[in-house]
């Protein structure tokens, strides 16, 4: 079977994320990086490739994003990816979780994966929702948020937690699935494996190439747009202790506490 | 005619305090519309007593679909036939996993913008704004809908759940189930991993992260905690790797808790772990990380290593108490 793995390109966990004031989009300048929740996705797909219950003959790292995203997908191709697919094109930029979803499902459609998979959330955007989005597009069973996957008669057994505990669902194929942190811990790649995703394929698709039609994505075909950015109502800000002299720290926050009567 | 749907979710016979914040903000705002709330529930065999009970939270209808529970794609195809066969104009959810993956497949079935985290709604000139915290909530933007549906998920507690006492008609729909959407199935719903541990009577509670390193970590929070007469509670992520029981999980697939005093040790401060214990009237946050967003809502913080912090703050709490 074939496995698609969505990934993308986010600002670098230590850039510091604002918005354009002009544009009133997020600003995507700065060092970035392959999304960590998506690691974990490709590290589940190399987990079902590697563990033998099913066939696994091909894994796909797909992404939309702008032409620097390349340097994610060659990561999730380092990670163990067998090529990869990127969907670049002027007419994106802006577009909503609907139509990023969209996009992605056009671009999945002409890969028909058996299974799609992806991180719950992006660093950046914290949507979680792209997989659902995506799911409906594809007509595909859809669970987000999966802390394991086990094979069972060829259909896939997740756990997640939800609002009242833990629940496992059994998933038939093809589906797409959202995985939380908690499912693995993603292997670091070889320097082979780094040297090696420059010599995999990389596909680089537009807009007409995937059949995607222009007046559903983009900022000005978004179905909800951004305005009026403002600070949150201000809490004061608190206080802030530097542990230098341990002793001396403990003895500031039981100050602290007994002063507010909390340790009656 | 147009107006509000709300999803109400429900389990072992109660409806969810956020599904039910939900149906009393939809009638707030469509009474500021000038139109109505409707509800929908979803399950199997959902009596006309727990399907009324919405009414008296301000529903003036509520939709019953028999169908599979705890599971969201047999949800969006409820909602978007009642959407569609009613004209609704908005469709509402209360925080929660579900309502996220309802909502989000809605915005594809019906080409719908969709808003999530939301923290406020607003009516202006006859439609509704949502406003939405962005980028680790340092900012809140205002979201404008350009589309005919409107799907809004709200932040968990973000709605209030008022009883108006207002009464609600049931409708009974059938709804064809799209193939995929019966292509999972719940094996075992809220299973309950771990012990028993009570932490929403607690007055002061001590809550652990990832920033632990181990279960073990937990031992010495249970020292303190015994020490400032309180509880042990924790983030989702060392209950998914076992560490805790879930029954002691703060945020959003958690507890909801404002003690007078949360001690966090080793906690980076996720949306999901904030939305869960922001209420609390004291805040005291212990992690090596001076860029933990933690620090950002926390009355007291304290930059350094709990391993060392912890054991000299509990045999000092024990003091100051005998002493």
């Amino acid at each position: 079977m074939k496995i698609c793995v969505l990934v993308k390109e986010v600002p670098d966990a230590a850039v510091e994320k604002r918005i354009n004031p002009s544009t009133g989009r997020l600003d995507r300048s700065g060092e970035k990086n392959l999304n960590p929740f998506d690691t974990h996705a490709i590290e589940a797909a190399m987990q079902l490739k590697e563990g033998g219950a099913i066939e696994v003959d091909e894994v796909v790292a797909v992404t939309m994003g702008a032409a620097s995203a390349e340097r994610a997908l060659r990561k999730a191709v380092s990670l163990g990816a067998d090529r990869a697919v990127q969907l670049t094109d002027d007419a994106l930029a802006g577009s909503d979780v609907n139509g990023t979803g969209y996009a992605l499902g056009k671009v999945l459609e002409a890969e028909s994966p058996d299974l799609v998979l992806l991180g719950q959330q992006s660093d950046d955007g914290e949507c979680y929702t792209i997989g659902a989005v995506v799911a409906d597009h594809l007509q595909m069973p859809s669970l987000t948020q999966v802390i394991k996957i086990d094979v069972e008669d060829g259909k896939l057994r997740c756990e997640r937690q939800a609002e009242y505990g833990y629940d496992t669902v059994l998933v038939e194929l093809p589906a797409v699935i959202s995985v939380g942190d908690a499912i693995n811990e993603p292997r670091y790649p070889s320097l082979k494996a780094i040297m090696g995703a420059k010599k995999k394929p990389l596909d680089n698709k537009a807009i007409s190439d995937a059949g995607i039609e222009p007046d559903r994505v983009g900022y000005d075909n978004a179905r909800a747009h951004c305005s009026d950015f403002a600070a949150p109502p201000a809490k004061e800000a608190g206080r802030i202790i530097e542990d230098e002299d341990t002793a001396e720290t403990v003895e500031q926050i039981v100050a602290w506490l007994d002063e507010r009567k909390l340790l009656a | 005619m147009s107006g509000i749907l709300v999803y109400a979710l429900h389990y072992e016979g109660a409806f969810n305090k956020n599904s039910l914040g939900a149906v009393s903000e939809g009638a707030r705002l469509a009474g500021e519309l000038g139109t109505e709330c409707h509800a929908i529930v979803v399950g199997e065999g959902v009596g006309d007593n727990l399907a009324s009970q919405l009414g008296s939270y301000g529903a003036s209808k509520v939709f019953r679909v028999e169908g599979p529970e705890g599971l969201a794609q047999p949800v969006v195809d409820a909602m978007a036939k009642v959407a569609a066969d009613n004209d609704h104009d908005y469709l509402l959810f209360g925080g929660g996993l579900l309502g996220f993956e309802i909502g989000a497949g809605l915005a594809a079935r019906l080409d719908a913008g969709v808003v999530m985290e939301v923290t406020e709604v607003e009516a202006r000139d006859g439609k509704l704004v949502a406003k939405r915290p962005i980028l680790k909530d340092s900012q809140v933007s205002d979201v404008h809908y350009r589309s005919k549906v409107g799907v809004i998920i709200g932040r968990l507690n973000a709605f209030e759940a008022r009883e108006t006492g207002g009464s609600a008609t049931v409708e009974d729909v059938d709804v064809d189930f799209q193939p995929h959407s019966l292509r999972a199935s719940m094996v075992n719903r809220g299973e309950q991993r771990g012990g028993d541990v009570n932490i929403e009577d607690a007055d002061v509670l001590v809550a652990g992260g990832r920033g632990l390193g181990k279960a073990e970590g937990f031992e010495q929070l249970e020292e303190l905690a015994n020490a400032l007469g309180g509880a042990v509670a924790a983030t989702r992520a060392v209950v998914d790797a076992g560490w805790f029981p879930y029954a002691g999980q703060i945020g959003q697939t958690g507890k909801t808790v404002a003690p007078k005093l949360y001690l966090a040790a080793g906690i980076s401060g996720a949306i999901q772990h904030k939305v869960g214990m922001q209420s609390s009237e004291n805040i005291v946050a212990i992690n090596k990380d001076s860029n933990a967003p933690i620090f950002e809502f926390s009355d007291l913080g304290v930059v350094g290593d709990l391993n060392k912090i912890v054991p000299k703050l509990t045999e000092a709490v024990r003091a100051k108490k005998n002493g």
